[in-house]
C-alpha cells in the first residue's frame, strides 16, 4: 500500500541506474540520515552515543571493508583485526611525526598504509583460495600483532606499550584526545562513515565491483573473460584493508582514546566476520544490519535482567549472553543463510503486495 | 656479516656443541607436534565427512576436559569413594556426553543447514563455539581446574637420559601422550579403512549425492564423525591439560593446529599427522635457535609461515587431493 | 516464514531500543560502588577470587555496620571478561548512576578511563596495576594506583635477590632471566631491569610469552635450560602462571630462585605443579589466610550467601580483593570526614583517596592487624606511595611469608615515573593542568 512503485516512471538511463530507484527508499534513507544527524545527537544519552552508536558506526565501516573482500570478491579473510591495527598504529605514528597536519587527513592516509600491508598479505590469494586462504590470512593476524607488541617505535617508546591518543584540533574544535566532546567525535565518525559508505556503494555498483563479483562467482571464468586476476584480487585486498584501516584508526582515536596491541587480537577479526556473515555477504546494508545485531545483542542481553528487575549475577548474565548469542547465530543461519540483508529484501517484496497476499 | 653468521651458522654451531639440548628440543617438538596432530585430526575427520570447517574443535577440547573434571568432582561428592573408580566412571560418562553432543549438533545444526555454502556452515560452528563456552561456564564455572592425571593412572615423573655430557628429560606424561595419540590415530585409521562404516565415510567424502543414492545414511555418518572428533578432543584435552590446567584459555591451542591443516591438507589423515610433526618440530627449532634473534616469542606466527612456504609449492597441502577446477 | 521474520524483526527492534532500558538510579540514600570484574574468559581463574574478595568485604560492611558512616553501599558488579570493549560499556552504563569510584581491573580499560576520570569526576583506583606514570598526582589528579607500582615490585625483587646473594656487588657477572606476558603489562618493568643490569653488572635474558602461547611454554623453558640464569623473575597472569610453574619444575629449575610479581601468586598458580611447585616465590602486599577479625566477620555475615566457594575463602587473590575494598572503604570514610557529608560523590572520594592514611593502628581498628604494610605515603603529589611488600613461598600447601616487609627503591623508581608522566602530558597537548586543591591529612 505504502511501499509501491506504481506511478514512478523512469525517463532516462541515469534514473534507471540509481542505487535507490524507488521513491520510498529514498525517503527512508533521508529519514535515517535525519535521525542520525539530528535526532540522535539531540536526544541520545551519553551511554547511547559512547557505548552504542559510535562503536556501531565504526564496526559498520570495518564490516563494509571485510564485505568488499569476502562478500564481493569471495576471498575469506581472518586478518581484519590486524589490518584495523595497522590503521590505528599508522595514524598514531603519522600524527606524532607530523602533528601540524590535520588528524582527519592522517586518518585517511593511515588507510593507505593498511592497504599497502593488505596487498602484501593478499599475495597468497593468487595461489590458494577458500579456507586455505583464510588460514593464510591468520598469518597476517598473528605476525602483525606480534609487530605491534615488539616494535616500541610504533608506540613512541611508551612504557606501557600503549597508544595514548593525543589532542588534535580542527580549527578551534577539539576532535581527538580527552577533551574532545562526545558530540564532536560522533559527528566526525558519522560523516566519515557516511562518506565512505557512499564511495563503497559507487565502487561496488561500478566496473570494479562487477569485476570483483565475476571473480567471486568463478575466477577462472572471469580470467577467460579478460579480467586480470592479479590486479583484481589485490585491488580487493587493498580497498578492503583501506576501509578496515580507517575503521581501526577511528576506533582508537574517536572511540577508545587509547589502545594496546591486544585490542586488535584475533577476536576482533572474528567479531567483524560475524557481522559480515550474519548481515549478509555482498550487501552494504547487510554490513550495517550485522553490526547492529552482533554489537547490539550482547549489550541488550546484559541490560535485560536489570530492566526486567530480575536479580542475576553479572557473570551468569555473561554466560547466558554467550549461550544466547551463539544460539541466535545458529538460528539466524538456519532461518536465512543469506543474512539479514536478504530478510530485508523479502520483507520489501511482501510490503509491495501488502495487504493482498499475491 | 655478523647478522648472516647469526642466522646461518651460529644456530648450527649451537646444535653441534650441545647435542643434548638439540635432542630435547626435538623431543619437545615431537610431543607438541603429536598434540597438534590430534587437534588437526579432529578437524580433518569432520571436514572429510561433512565439508564443515569445524571452528568449534578448540572449545570441544576444553568442554570435554571440563566435563571430565566436573563429573569427577560430582561423583566424588555423591560418595564414590574410590578415586580411580570415580575417574573412570567420569571418563565413561564424558564419552556419553560427547556422543550426546554429536547427536545434538547433527540434529540442530547440520541437518537444517544441509547443502548451504561452506562459509555458512563455518559460521554455524562459531555459533556452536559460543554456545559451548556459555554452557561450560554456566555449568562448571570459569575457574581453572586441575586435570585428574593420577586418578586416571597417567604417569608422573621423568626419565633423565644422560647423553653427550648433558641430559635429556623425557616426561612420562609426554611419552604416554605420544603412545596414546599414536594408538588413537592407528585405531581411527583401521576403523576408517577396514570397517563398513569407514568405507561409508570415504564414500560420503567423495560425493554426498552418490553416497545417498547407494543407501548410506548421511545422518548416521555425521553423528559418527562428530563423535569421533569429540573423542579426539577428549584425549587432546586430557593430555594438554595435564601439562597446564583445564581453563578456557586452552581453546586458543586449536588455532595452533590450523597451520597443520593447510600443511597437511584438509582431507588427509596422514597429512594431519605428518603436518603436525613438521610444524611441532619446526616451530620449536625455530623458536629455540632463531627466536632469540628476533627477541623470542615468534612461535605464534612461525608455524603459519612454515605452512605458507609449503603452500606456495603445493596449494592443496602436502597430502591434499589435487584441486581440479572446471569452468 | 512470517513467524520467523517477526522473531527476527523483534530482536532487531529490541536491539535498537536497548538504551531505553538504561535506568538512571537515584543515588541519594546510598553510595554507589561499581566493581568491574571478570568471571569469564581466559583470565577468569585470576578474576574470580579477586571479584569475590572485593564484593564480600563491602557486603560485610553493609551487613555488619550498615554501610559506611551509616550510608549503605550499593554494590554492583559489571562483567568485563577482561575485554576493553565491554569495559567501556560497563563504564558508560554505570556512569549514569553516579559512582564514587571505578576499579577497572584491566590495564587496557584503565588506559581508556584515565582521560575520562577528570571529565566525569569519578576517580580511578587501579590497585598496583594500570599506568605506572599515573602515580604522579600533579599530572593525574584523578587516578590512583597504591600500594606500589610494577617498578617498585621489581626493585623489591632485586633487593631480595641481592640479599640472598650477599649484596648487590655479588650480582656482577650473574645472569637473571625475565619471563613475562608479552604485552604492555609484562614489558613495563624491562627498562628498569636493564637499568639495574647496567648498574650492578649482571646480564638479563628475556623470555616473552605471547598471549596465545600462555599454556605452551616449552620453548621458553628450553631457553632457560640453555642460559642457566641464576634467578628467574616472572610477570605473568591468568593461565600463564600455573603453566610456567609446571614447566619450571619440569626443567628442574630451582624453585627457590624463581620469583614472581604479586599477580603471579595465586594458590591455583602454584598448586597444579604438585610437589614440583614447592619453594616457588612471589611478592605479596597483604596477609593470606582468614586469621583476621574482619575476615571472620565476612565468614559470619556473608559467606554462604555470596558467590564465594567455602574452600577458596581467604586465599591469596581473595584477600587481594579484600585489600582493594579496604582502600575503597577507607577513601569513602575519609571523604565523609573531610566533607561532613554522608552520601559522598566521586569528587569527594578523590579527596578521600588523596588523604589515604592507614597506619598500623588503623589496620588494627579495621580488624586487619598486620594485614598490610601501613599505607601512609599517598599524597597529592604521590598517588602511589611506593609501599612495602614481602616475599612469600609456596610450601606445597599454602603460602608462607618468608621475609619482612621490604621497601622499594623509591629513588630509582620515582625519576622514571616522573619522566613517563611528563612524556604523557607532553604528548597530550592540552592535557588539563591540576586545578584540584590539596587537602591536609
Amino acid at each position: 500500500m505504502l511501499y509501491r512503485e506504481a506511478g514512478q516512471f523512469k525517463t532516462n538511463y541515469f534514473a534507471d541506474q540509481a542505487v535507490f530507484p524507488i521513491r520510498q527508499d529514498r525517503i527512508g534513507v533521508a529519514i535515517i540520515l535525519l535521525l542520525a544527524f539530528v535526532a540522535i545527537p539531540l536526544y541520545g544519552s551519553n551511554f547511547l552515543l559512547q557505548a552504542v552508536v559510535i562503536p556501531f558506526l565504526i564496526y559498520s565501516l570495518a564490516s563494509i571493508g571485510l564485505n568488499l573482500l569476502t562478500g564481493y570478491t569471495g576471498l575469506l579473510s581472518l586478518g581484519t583485526g590486524a589490518f584495523m591495527g595497522v590503521g590505528a598504529y599508522a595514524c598514531y605514528k603519522l600524527t606524532s611525526l607530523f602533528p601540524g597536519v590535520n588528524i582527519l587527513i592522517w586518518m585517511i592516509c593511515s588507510g593507505f598504509v593498511a592497504a599497502a600491508v593488505g596487498v602484501v598479505f593478499g599475495l597468497p590469494s593468487l595461489r590458494i583460495k577458500g579456507f586455505y586462504l583464510a588460514i593464510a590470512t591468520l598469518a597476517a593476524q598473528f605476525f602483525l600483532q606480534w609487530c605491534f607488541v615488539r616494535i616500541p617505535w610504533l608506540v613512541n617508546y611508551n612504557v606501557s606499550n600503549a597508544i595514548e591518543v593525543p589532542q588534535r584540533m580542527l580549527g578551534d574544535i577539539v576532535i581527538t584526545g580527552p577533551n574532545a566532546s562526545l558530540h564532536t567525535r560522533y559527528f566526525t565518525v558519522l560523516i566519515i562513515v557516511v562518506a565512505m559508505t557512499w564511495i563503497a556503494s559507487n565502487i561496488v555498483h561500478g566496473r570494479i565491483g562487477r569485476m570483483w563479483m565475476a571473480v567471486r562467482d568463478q575466477d577462472i571464468a572471469a580470467e577467460l573473460m579478460g579480467i586480470r586476476l592479479l590486479r583484481t584480487k589485490l585491488l580487493a585486498f587493498a580497498v578492503s584493508s583501506f576501509y578496515c584501516g580507517v575503521a581501526g584508526a577511528m576506533l582508537v582515536f574517536l572511540w577508545y582514546g587509547g589502545a594496546e596491541a591486544e585490542t586488535f587480537n584475533i577476536n576482533q577479526s572474528f567479531f567483524v566476520l560475524f557481522m559480515v556473515i550474519i548481515g549478509g555477504l555482498g550487501s552494504l546494508l547487510g554490513s550495517y544490519l550485522g553490526a547492529a545485531l552482533i554489537f547490539g545483542l550482547p549489550i541488550l542481553l546484559r541490560l535485560l535482567p536489570d530492566a526486567l528487575g530480575v536479580p542475576m549475577h553479572s557473570a551468569t548474565i555473561e554466560h547466558m549472553s554467550f549461550l544466547i548469542v551463539g544460539g541466535l547465530i545458529i538460528i539466524f543461519l538456519i532461518v536465512e543463510p543469506h543474512g539479514l540483508a536478504r530478510l530485508w529484501q523479502i520483507t520489501k517484496q511482501k510490503l509491495r503486495v501488502w495487504p493482498f497476499p499475491y | 656479516m655478523d647478522l648472516l653468521y647469526k642466522i646461518f651458522l651460529d644456530p648450527f654451531v649451537q646444535m653441534g656443541s650441545a647435542p643434548d639440548l638439540l635432542l630435547q628440543t626435538l623431543w619437545e617438538g615431537l610431543v607438541g607436534g603429536v598434540l597438534y596432530a590430534l587437534i588437526a585430526l579432529g578437524f580433518v575427520l569432520i571436514f572429510k565427512a561433512s565439508g564443515v570447517f569445524n571452528f568449534a574443535q578448540g572449545i570441544m577440547v576444553v568442554f570435554a576436559a571440563l566435563t571430565l573434571v566436573g563429573l569427577f568432582a560430582l561423583l566424588t561428592r555423591v560418595g564414590v569413594s574410590n578415586a580411580h573408580l570415580a575417574a573412570f566412571a567420569a571418563l565413561g560418562l564424558t564419552v556419553v556426553v560427547m556422543l550426546g553432543l554429536a547427536i545434538a549438533v547433527e540434529k540442530l545444526v547440520l541437518r537444517p543447514l544441509v547443502n548451504q555454502p561452506d562459509i555458512i556452515l563455518f559460521m554455524a560452528t562459531f555459533g556452536l563455539t559460543y554456545v559451548l563456552i556459555g554452557l561450560g561456564e554456566l555449568i562448571f564455572g570459569g575457574e581453572p581446574k586441575v586435570m585428574i592425571t593420577n586418578e586416571l593412572f597417567l604417569p608422573r615423573g621423568a626419565w633423565d637420559l644422560e647423553i653427550f655430557g648433558g641430559f635429556v628429560t623425557f616426561q612420562h606424561i609426554d611419552i604416554a601422550a605420544a603412545i596414546i595419540a599414536s594408538l588413537m590415530v592407528a585405531g581411527l585409521a583401521v576403523f576408517f579403512s577396514k570397517t563398513r562404516i569407514g568405507r561409508a565415510l570415504r564414500a560420503v567424502a567423495d560425493s554426498h549425492k552418490a553416497a545417498l543414492s547407494v543407501g548410506i545414511s548421511l545422518e548416521q555418518i555425521w553423528v559418527i564423525v562428530w563423535f569421533a572428533s569429540g573423542l579426539v578432543a577428549l584425549v587432546t584435552g586430557i593430555m594438554w591439560a595435564a601439562r597446564s590446567d583445564v581453563s578456557f584459555a586452552l581453546q586458543i591451542i586449536a588455532l595452533r593446529a590450523l597451520p597443520v591443516l593447510i600443511l597437511g591438507g584438509f582431507t588427509s589423515i596422514p597429512g594431519a599427522i605428518v603436518g603436525g610433526l613438521i610444524i611441532g618440530v619446526g616451530e620449536k627449532l625455530g623458536e629455540f635457535y632463531w627466536g632469540p634473534l628476533l627477541g623470542g616469542g615468534i612461535e605464534s606466527w612461525l608455524a603459519y609461515f612454515i605452512a605458507l612456504v609449503f603452500l606456495l609449492f603445493r596449494p592443496q597441502g602436502l597430502f591434499g587431493e589435487k584441486i581440479i577446477e572446471r569452468v | 516464514m512470517r513467524l520467523k521474520a517477526l522473531m527476527v524483526g523483534a530482536v532487531l527492534a529490541a536491539t535498537a531500543g536497548a538504551p531505553a532500558f538504561v535506568t538512571a538510579a537515584s543515588a541519594q540514600d546510598s553510595i554507589y560502588v561499581p566493581l568491574f570484574s571478570y568471571r569469564t574468559g581466559p583470565f577468569a581463574g585470576s578474576g574470580i577470587p579477586i571479584a569475590n574478595g572485593m564484593h564480600d568485604y563491602l557486603d560485610m560492611l553493609n551487613a555488619r555496620d550498615g554501610g559506611i558512616g551509616g550510608v549503605k553501599l550499593a554494590i554492583e558488579e559489571c562483567e568485563t571478561g577482561y575485554d576493553t570493549k565491554k569495559g567501556v560499556e560497563c563504564y558508560e552504563s554505570t556512569k549514569a548512576k553516579s559512582p564514587v569510584i571505578t576499579n577497572p581491573y584491566s590495564t587496557g580499560i584503565t588506559l581508556q578511563l584515565i582521560p575520562k576520570a577528570a571529565v566525569d569526576k569519578i576517580p580511578v583506583l587501579s590497585m598496583a596495576y594500570g599506568l605506572s606514570a599515573s602515580a604522579v598526582g600533579e599530572s593525574f589528579p584523578w587516578v590512583f594506583n597504591p600500594p606500589a607500582t610494577y617498578w617498585d615490585g621489581l626493585s623489591i625483587i632485586m633487593k631480595h635477590i641481592a640479599q640472598k646473594e650477599g649484596g648487590f656487588d655479588k650480582l656482577k657477572g650473574k645472569t637473571i632471566g625475565f619471563i613475562f606476558f608479552d604485552g604492555g603489562y609484562g614489558r613495563e618493568p624491562i627498562p628498569l631491569l636493564e637499568q639495574f643490569a647496567k648498574k650492578y653488572g649482571f646480564e638479563t635474558k628475556l623470555y616473552p610469552v605471547p598471549a596465545a602461547e600462555m599454556q605452551n611454554q616449552s620453548a621458553q623453558w628450553l631457553n632457560v635450560r640453555r642460559d642457566k640464569p641464576a634467578w628467574m623473575i616472572m610477570w605473568g597472569w591468568g593461565a600463564m602462571n600455573p603453566t610456567a610453574v609446571r614447566e619450571a619444575a619440569r626443567t628442574n629449575y630451582p624453585m627457590d630462585k624463581f620469583i614472581g610479581i604479586w599477580w603471579s601468586g595465586g594458590e591455583d598458580d602454584a598448586r597444579p605443579a604438585g610437589e614440583g611447585g614447592k619453594g616457588y616465590l612471589t611478592l605479596n602486599f597483604h596477609g593470606v589466610g582468614s586469621n583476621y577479625p574482619a575476615l571472620k566477620d565476612i565468614e559470619k555475615h556473608v559467606l554462604g550467601k555470596s558467590q564465594t566457594q567455602k574452600d577458596k575463602f581467604a586465599e591469596n587473590l581473595y584477600n587481594r580483593g579484600v585489600y582493594n575494598s579496604v582502600l575503597i572503604a577507607e577513601a569513602i570514610t575519609n571523604a565523609q570526614k573531610i566533607t561532613g557529608k554522608k552520601a559522598v560523590t566521586g569528587a569527594d572520594v578523590r579527596r578521600g583517596l588523596e588523604t589515604l592514611n592507614i597506619t598500623e593502628a588503623r589496620w588494627k581498628e579495621l580488624g586487619l592487624p598486620g594485614f598490610g604494610a601501613p599505607v601512609t605515603n599517598v599524597t597529592c603529589a604521590d598517588h602511589n606511595g611506593h609501599h612495602a611488600a614481602y616475599v612469600q613461598q609456596w610450601d606445597g600447601q599454602k603460602w608462607v611469608k618468608i621475609t619482612d616487609w621490604i621497601t622499594p627503591m623509591k629513588e630509582e623508581v620515582r625519576p622514571l615515573l616522573e619522566a613517563a608522566a611528563k612524556d604523557y602530558v607532553e604528548k597530550n597537548t592540552g592535557w588539563p593542568k591540576r586545578t584540584e586543591p590539596c587537602d591536609k591529612k
